[in-house]
């Protein structure tokens, strides 16, 4: 299965055909795949979840970033938000996402315990989307499994296709994939149907097409942590839009292709390389001297 | 890739291949030293040697050779552990050329009978790792499944025997390379198995004519 070509389209007829929920026919399939019970793929899913609430309360504490570059800022919004009188820009369920997935990501700045989902610099943006639905939807962490499901096999399609790592697609490949698997969890927790899931992950593609990977001084740090804020607002707009029935004129499968043509053709100082973009910008150059002469 | 590459692991930030990668590579190098290391010179290369601070990369290679799990939360801390412990430390940096993985690490280690060994090893993303060099010698090694290193003189026969020897202790081989510095002269084996390989295995091959050394390589996680 390693080298074969996924494809979300094909799920979606699958789920659809049989007229069963998209997460059941990828849990089935991935179960076959690992040649393990389903109820087992299930457990690990909540082990997840269970480390992806701890690095939330982590982050919340207002941790600091080892290189000192980063920290607080998940912190600072959650208590500006919670000000009597605060009126927020984004409403109540973005705002927590927001919150949450810079608190993941300042967490794994900060050395804390993360899942790499899908991995180390893009792990808030899963937990910043599923924690705030469980919170403003009534949701239980039974619930999330089957968007981690989902968003799980949303990845796997995007790795078969092309790659999960910055340092070979650029962001958009690792910031841009998570947004896409926390929209199709979105639009999957909230009812909608297996085609929602499908526009849903490719506007998200399409919004974060081209997106490079510039950390500064080489860290997961400046832009990934806002990044990770960012691309959860994506999802959360992504799925917004799909549930109210507008439609992603590029399929899925077909955006993460255009994503793999954008990422291949893409200088390598744009792939983590920390040799061009925000990385290269005066700003960063004075403080990764700084640094890395101490 | 399956569902829980993607969905996990569980690590200690912030990155994959400069703190998991870098948990596994002290994990790998212990396990070549075939016991706890007592004293570590770990010299860093490339963006290894550029960011470690940052990521943690000296705290992760400690906490491996220490033999934690790369999601051990005592990580960023390891150093403390380290000293308690009595393993004796070093960081350096070191420019092992153009060609070199930007994220490798050479750790000269001694361990608490006295053996020692020099291991050279990259991290070459998603907490994978790879180990190149073994006391001078060409390897390559994941630490996925379990392996055996033998130096030997490059004689015809010597493969067909050691290979001999693992099929008669029931070991199957699940991948094998060989790299030698020139025809004739001493050349190395990597052998990776399916099964551990038991001690009269490796007597056995050890007493194979033109065999140098032979080395069991558990794997690591
Ligand atoms: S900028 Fe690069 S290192 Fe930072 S989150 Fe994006 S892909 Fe990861």
């Amino acid at each position: 299965m390693a080298n074969n070509k996924l494809s979300l389209e094909k799920y979606i007829e699958w789920a659809e055909k049989e007229h069963r929920a998209l997460y059941e026919v990828m849990l089935e399939d991935n179960a076959k795949d690992m040649d393990t019970a389903p109820i087992a793929i299930e457990a690990k899913m909540q082990e997840m979840l269970q480390v992806m609430q701890e690095s939330i309360d982590f982050g919340l504490t207002g941790v600091r970033s080892r290189s000192g570059l980063t920290g607080g800022s998940a912190k600072t919004l959650a208590e500006t938000m919670a000000k009597p009188g605060y009126k927020s820009l984004l409403g109540p369920v973005a705002q927590d996402a927001l919150v949450y997935a810079l608190a993941v990501a300042e967490a794994n700045a900060a050395m804390g315990r993360i899942v790499a989902a899908p991995t180390a610099g893009a792990s808030g943006v899963l937990p910043g989307v599923l924690f705030s639905l469980k919170k403003h939807r009534n949701l239980s962490n039974i619930d999330l499994q089957k968007g981690l499901i989902v968003a799980g096999n949303i990845g796997m399609v995007i790795a078969s296709r092309f790659s999960l790592s910055g340092a070979m697609g650029g962001c958009q490949a690792e910031c841009g994939s998570a947004g896409a698997m926390a929209a199709g969890a979105a639009v999957s927790l909230l009812g909608g149907s297996a085609e929602q899931v499908g526009h849903a992950v490719a506007i998200v593609i399409k919004n974060m097409l081209g997106l490079v990977c510039d950390p500064v001084a080489g860290l997961v740090e400046v832009p990934c942590i806002k990044r990770n804020g960012g691309s959860a607002m994506q999802a959360l707009l992504a799925a917004e839009m799909s549930l109210a029935g507008i439609k992603s004129f590029i399929p899925a499968d077909e955006a993460i292709d255009a994503m793999k043509e954008v990422g291949e053709k893409m200088p390598c100082a744009f792939r983590e390389t920390a040799e061009g973009g925000l990385a290269n910008t005066p700003t960063a150059l004075a403080w990764a001297k700084k640094y890395f002469s101490k | 890739m399956n569902l829980l590459d993607v969905i996990g692991p569980v690590m200690i930030g912030p990155s994959s291949s400069h703190t998991a990668g870098a948990v596994r590579l002290g994990l790998l190098a212990v396990s070549i030293l075939g016991e706890s290391p007592i004293k570590a010179d770990i010299a860093l290369h490339g963006s290894f040697a550029q960011t470690y601070r940052g990521h943690g990369t000296d705290m992760a290679l400690l906490a491996g050779l220490m033999g934690w799990m790369p999601d051990d939360a005592r990580i960023p801390e390891a150093d403390i552990y380290a000293e308690q412990k009595g393993l004796q430390y070093k960081f350096s940096t070191i420019n092992l050329g153009e060609l070199t993985h930007p994220n490798t690490v050479r750790f000269h280690l001694e361990g608490v009978t006295g053996k020692t060994c020099v291991v050279t090893g990259s991290s070459i993303g998603g907490g994978q790792v790879c180990v190149t060099e073994i006391d001078d010698f060409p390897v390559e090694l994941n630490g996925n499944l379990p392996g055996v290193l033998i130096v030997h003189q490059d004689r015809p026969g010597v493969i067909a025997l050691v290979s001999g020897k693992l099929s008669e202790y029931k070991v199957n081989i699940a991948g094998m390379r060989v790299f030698r510095t020139n025809k004739g002269g001493t050349a190395t084996m990597i052998i990776e198995c399916d099964q551990m390989v038991p001690e009269e295995a490796l007597k056995a091959i050890r007493e194979i004519k033109n065999v140098e050394s032979v080395r069991f390589i558990n794997k690591v996680l």
